[in-house]
């Protein structure tokens, strides 16, 4: 699996599915279009439908190193970036006794490296996989950094001056959609919405992810999951994810096993499992 | 390429932004497929233009006639497709009977005469308003509505107080200074954020005299801060907070209005709340503050009010209820609507007046 596979839209659909993730065409065009281009993807959709697995799924394809910044509330260049490792600083700095100055305290030797620098300094051939995860969960300053550097793909260290990237990673960004992000950032990026994927699809994801899954288990699994996202009343949805670890559990326990028995693995509210008990909505499955 | 500046036209048409820089994105990605695949020039032009899931179907439907083929397709979808942005202003909208009378009035500003007029309208029924105490009235909502809830967020700054964490850069920058003894410590507290805020408003017919001078309340909230979001509801529940941004005070409450289809119609509580469970859940997030402004005169099922609101609950910081009727001095909670949601909510105020207003913003800043 090389780079050049991905320069067509059915090389990039064909590169996924070899690491077992099963793109529809939007999809694999729009990862073709992100590695063509050199620009970075938003991948929006329901939670589980499987949006980072795209990101391992395609470094994996390359054989590229997947580098992953979960965002979260209060993320700020310190987390992202770089940071300094004060610790060993002021030991080093008792150890010479005054004798250091500031140049040498604020030099290579003492930084840390955080997810985006890493990025910009991999020094490999093939460029990397940069999977900017949860981007909603940051907050508006962060966005505003993130847009930054998406342009220019350099960082500046006050200390170390600037860096730049040496290749281009490929970015993925992945939102969950607690807020809008701002239309600045999604216009410098590349757009896709995954969908839940179609039942024959599903059925097919669940063969690849389980190799030597009964048919009838997949089946049962797809249909079941179907019904629930179909039934419309119900707070949280079941994902792929779920949809496989339930053809997992059905593995683990047998065919026979009844389908209400196990809808913990599917549905995580209260509310939603009783409902769906009440009115039978996985009746004959 | 002609036909990208009528796909780009279609598309702004129908409200999505549309830039030279996408523009440019787009001639970039028809570069990079096999332009003679109608499927595959229609898919890297959507992964180009579209910037949200509202976009793709305006896409759908704008690339179908300009690239023709789904031509009859689109136009039994949407009659209206075919018309330009112009053609499509001078269609009749919703019929909404203009408020202020028809007469249209110049951009006067109106002035209070003297500080007390205000003072005489804070106790007064917004029922009761005439158009130019509505228009008093802005000033001090909108100055209102930059009083907001606060939490602590995981952001730090320097502080010069001693406080809970070190500040690690600031101390070992001060130990050079001491011939690497750090003996002078340096501190960072957490800041405060904006709290996200959720508005909820009915439109129903018994609360007609009230839902115009609330949504001001929420145009001026979504105006002066960012996390705000804003629904309204009759029979049915529909989001808001994108027609009321924008400074145009008018132009923002009159698309609000056109968006709204049950104006002055019925009111069905519970399905509201459970529309917002479910398509906003997400939106709303866990630790936001929630207020819901209606009279509680319901005509769905008790029920699925109390079911609805107890999960919202859950997910809030607080659920604050506005309640016009609640002014009244021996007002009890009767209508059935009420009964079911009183018990979930942490604060019920009344929601009539300048002055309840500013109880709001009071116990909104206090959270």
């Amino acid at each position: 699996m090389t780079l050049a596979q991905l320069q067509t839209v059915q090389g990039a659909a064909d590169a996924l599915a070899g690491q077992g993730y099963l793109a529809d065409r939007p999809l694999a065009m729009a990862v073709h279009l992100a590695v063509v281009l050199g620009q970075p993807l938003l991948l929006e959709g329901e939670a589980g439908v499987g949006k980072t697995e795209v990101a391992r799924a395609l470094a994996g394809a390359v054989g590229a190193r997947l580098i992953r910044l979960q965002c979260h509330e209060g993320i700020d260049v310190h987390h992202a970036v770089y940071d300094w490792d004060y610790a060993r600083q002021l030991l080093a700095l008792r150890a010479a006794e005054g004798g250091l100055d500031e140049g040498e305290l604020f030099s290579r030797r003492f930084l840390l490296r955080r997810p985006l620098l890493d990025a910009l300094e991999s020094d490999s051939e093939l460029p990397v996989v940069l999977l900017i995860d949860e981007i909603d969960r940051a907050d508006d300053e962060f966005e505003a950094f993130l847009l930054e550097f998406l342009s220019d793909f350099a960082v500046t260290i006050p200390e170390l001056g600037t860096i730049e990237a040496r290749r281009r990673p490929i970015v993925l960004l992945t939102s969950n959609r607690t807020r809008e992000l701002h239309d600045a950032l999604k216009r410098r990026c590349l757009y896709h919405w995954i969908d839940y994927p179609t039942p024959e699809r599903e059925r097919a994801i669940v063969a690849a992810r389980l190799p030597g899954v009964p048919e009838r288990i997949a089946a049962r699994v797809v249909e079941a999951v179907g019904r629930l996202r179909e039934h419309g009343d119900l707070y949280k949805l079941p994902g792929v994810g779920e949809t496989i670890v339930w053809a997992r559990a059905l593995l683990a326990l047998g065919d026979e096993v009844a389908l209400e028995d196990t809808l913990g693995v599917a549905l995580k509210v209260h509310e939603d499992v009783q409902r769906v008990r009440e009115r039978g909505v996985l009746e004959g499955v | 390429m002609s036909r990208l500046g009528e796909l780009a036209r279609a598309l702004r048409a129908q409200g999505t932004r549309v830039g030279v820089g996408e523009l440019l994105g787009a001639v970039r990605c028809l570069d990079a497929v096999d332009c003679s695949s109608r499927d595959d020039v229609r898919l890297a032009l959507r992964a180009a233009l579209c910037s949200s899931q509202a976009d793709l179907e305006r896409f759908d439907l704008a690339f179908g006639i300009v690239y023709g083929v789904e031509r009859a397709a689109a136009e039994r979808d949407d009659p209206l497709a075919p018309l330009g942005q112009v053609e499509r202003a001078v269609l009749p909208r919703v019929g909404i009977v203009d408020p202020r009378g028809g007469e249209a009035r110049p951009d006067a500003e109106a002035v209070p005469a003297a500080w007390s007029d205000i003072e005489i309208l804070r106790e007064k029924d917004f029922a009761r308003y005439t158009e130019e105490e509505m228009a008093l009235a802005r000033e001090l909502i909108a100055r209102l509505a930059r009083r907001h809830p606060t939490r602590m967020s995981r952001r730090t700054r320097a502080t010069r107080r001693r406080a809970e964490l070190p500040d690690l850069r600031r101390t070992v920058q001060a130990s050079l200074r001491t011939g690497g003894e750090p003996l002078r410590r340096r501190w960072r507290e957490p800041t405060r954020r904006p709290r996200q805020l959720v508005l909820v408003c009915d439109v129903s017919g018994s609360m007609a005299p009230y839902a115009r001078m609330l949504l001001q309340y929420m145009h001026a909230s979504v105006a002066a801060r960012r996390r705000v979001e804003a629904f309204a509801f009759g029979t049915r529940l529909t989001r808001i907070t994108q027609e009321l941004a924008g400074r145009d005070h008018d132009l923002a409450l009159e698309r609000a209005m056109a968006a709204v289809t049950d104006f002055s119609g019925g009111t069905r509580i519970g399905a509201a709340i459970a529309e917002l469970n479910r398509a906003h859940g997400r939106r709303i997030g866990r630790g936001a503050v929630i207020v819901i402004l209606s009279d509680g005169w319901d005509r769905g099922d008790p029920a699925q009010l109390d079911a609805e609101m107890a999960r919202l609950r859950r997910a809030a910081h607080r659920l604050v209820w506005l309640n016009p009727l609640a002014a009244h001095p021996d007002y009890q909670p009767l209508a059935r609507g009420m009964q079911a949601a009183v018990p979930h909510t942490d604060r019920l105020l009344a929601g009539n007046s300048l002055a309840s207003i500013e109880q709001l913003a009071q116990l909104l800043e206090e959270m």
